[in-house]
């Protein structure tokens, strides 16, 4: 898989490519930016608990905020933070982020087939911004419209440093006034409503319900699994259970 | 938890999650991927978000408790969201379901 030719083009260089490297647009820049609201209510309040949890744990506010706008990733920061929180050592708490996160190697995969061309200069920078909302958001948009890789790359960024900006904001907000925040508002809900709002219209054909039934079975099944791994060993399953059944449906016809 | 504990959380895995993040973007630029990753690859979030939705859902610290409010709030989301293809009109009724129903059960 690695082979090197004698005349390999520099690395950052695809083959088949343009000589220039692709940059982002303005044009697909602006339209993440609105491609992103929606999501602001479900980006808030998860801030905004993660905001409150952190301080309640015993985070100062610095801490808070250094935590936030470094990692990006509530879901990981919540877990790790447990970790720490019940006397675990921080390796420990640092492993269980990184494997709650390991989704993204996936996410970073993906994006990397619709970015062929595009140089180092944004590919650096992108990574910083690869969370959920901006990897479901392109990757939605990618298959619905045709459009210049240019644009996806804005897209992308529209998306990614929108949404960031957003989150960084929330956990300040959570982190000051999270403790007078009332049960009944239903924020707890937000979080699941927003990721099933986002996968639901990507679930198309009976291999992707199929995958996503198995992946969510387990998902419940595997909760009580030690930081994260529950979640991969779902996720595998669900994509295994996906492929053997477009396997089988293409068998039959 | 020391101070020295937390900058070491907040920079590992910082570390960490960037590398992770970077890995394919990185390391795979303008590599063709295998047929059979790509399809696999096809299938992650469609997987992954419906086995990060499922627990938070049904899960409530550590307990199967199948919650009349979570579960209508979801099927809701679901629903509207199947039909409609419309995030925030899911999310709303979502909410709207898991508010409703909540307040019938208290």
């Amino acid at each position: 898989m690695m082979s090197i030719e004698p005349a390999a083009e520099p690395f950052a260089t695809p083959h088949g490519a343009e000589s220039a490297p692709i940059g982002p647009t303005r044009r697909g820049f602006v339209s993440g930016i609105w491609a992103a609201v929606p999501i602001f209510i479900a980006v808030i309040p998860f801030g905004m608990i993660f905001g409150t949890v952190a301080v309640e744990a015993g985070l100062t506010l610095s801490e808070t905020m250094a935590y936030t706008m470094i990692v990006t990733a509530g879901a990981s920061q919540l877990a790790a933070l447990a970790v720490l929180d019940q006397g675990g050592p921080a390796f420990m708490a640092v492993l269980t982020g990184a494997i709650v996160n390991l989704r993204m190697a996936m996410y970073s995969a993906s994006l990397a087939v619709h970015w062929r061309g595009v140089g180092m200069l944004w590919r650096v920078p992108a990574a910083f911004f690869l969370h959920d909302q901006a990897f479901a958001l392109s990757m939605a948009r990618y298959a619905r419209a045709d459009e210049p890789t240019a644009d996806r790359v804005g897209f992308y960024f529209g998306v990614g440093i929108t949404t960031t900006i957003v989150w960084i904001i929330a956990t300040l907000v959570g982190a000051l006034v999270g403790n007078s925040i009332p049960q009944s508002w239903g924020l707890d809900f937000v979080v699941p409503a927003c990721f099933l709002a986002i996968a639901v219209p990507m679930i198309r054909g009976t291999a992707n319900v199929v995958a996503a039934l198995v992946a969510a079975l387990l998902g419940v099944l595997c909760a009580d699994m030690p930081g994260g791994s529950g979640l991969m060993l779902a996720a595998a399953t669900g994509i295994a259970a996906g492929m053997a059944t477009r396997r089988l449906m293409e068998r039959r016809s | 938890m020391s101070t020295a504990e937390v900058w070491t959380l907040i920079i590992g895995l910082g570390v960490a999650t960037y590398l992770i993040r970077f890995s394919f973007l990185g390391l795979l630029a303008g590599r063709e991927l295998p047929p059979i990753l790509r399809e696999a690859l096809g299938f992650v979030p469609v997987a992954v978000l419906p086995a990060l939705v499922a627990p938070m859902v049904l899960i409530q610290e550590e307990e199967f408790i199948a919650d009349p409010a979570r579960i209508a709030g979801a099927l809701a989301v679901i629903l509207v969201c199947a039909l409609t293809r419309n995030v925030v009109g899911g999310i709303a009724a979502g909410l709207a379901a898991f508010l409703a129903i909540g307040a019938f059960s208290l």
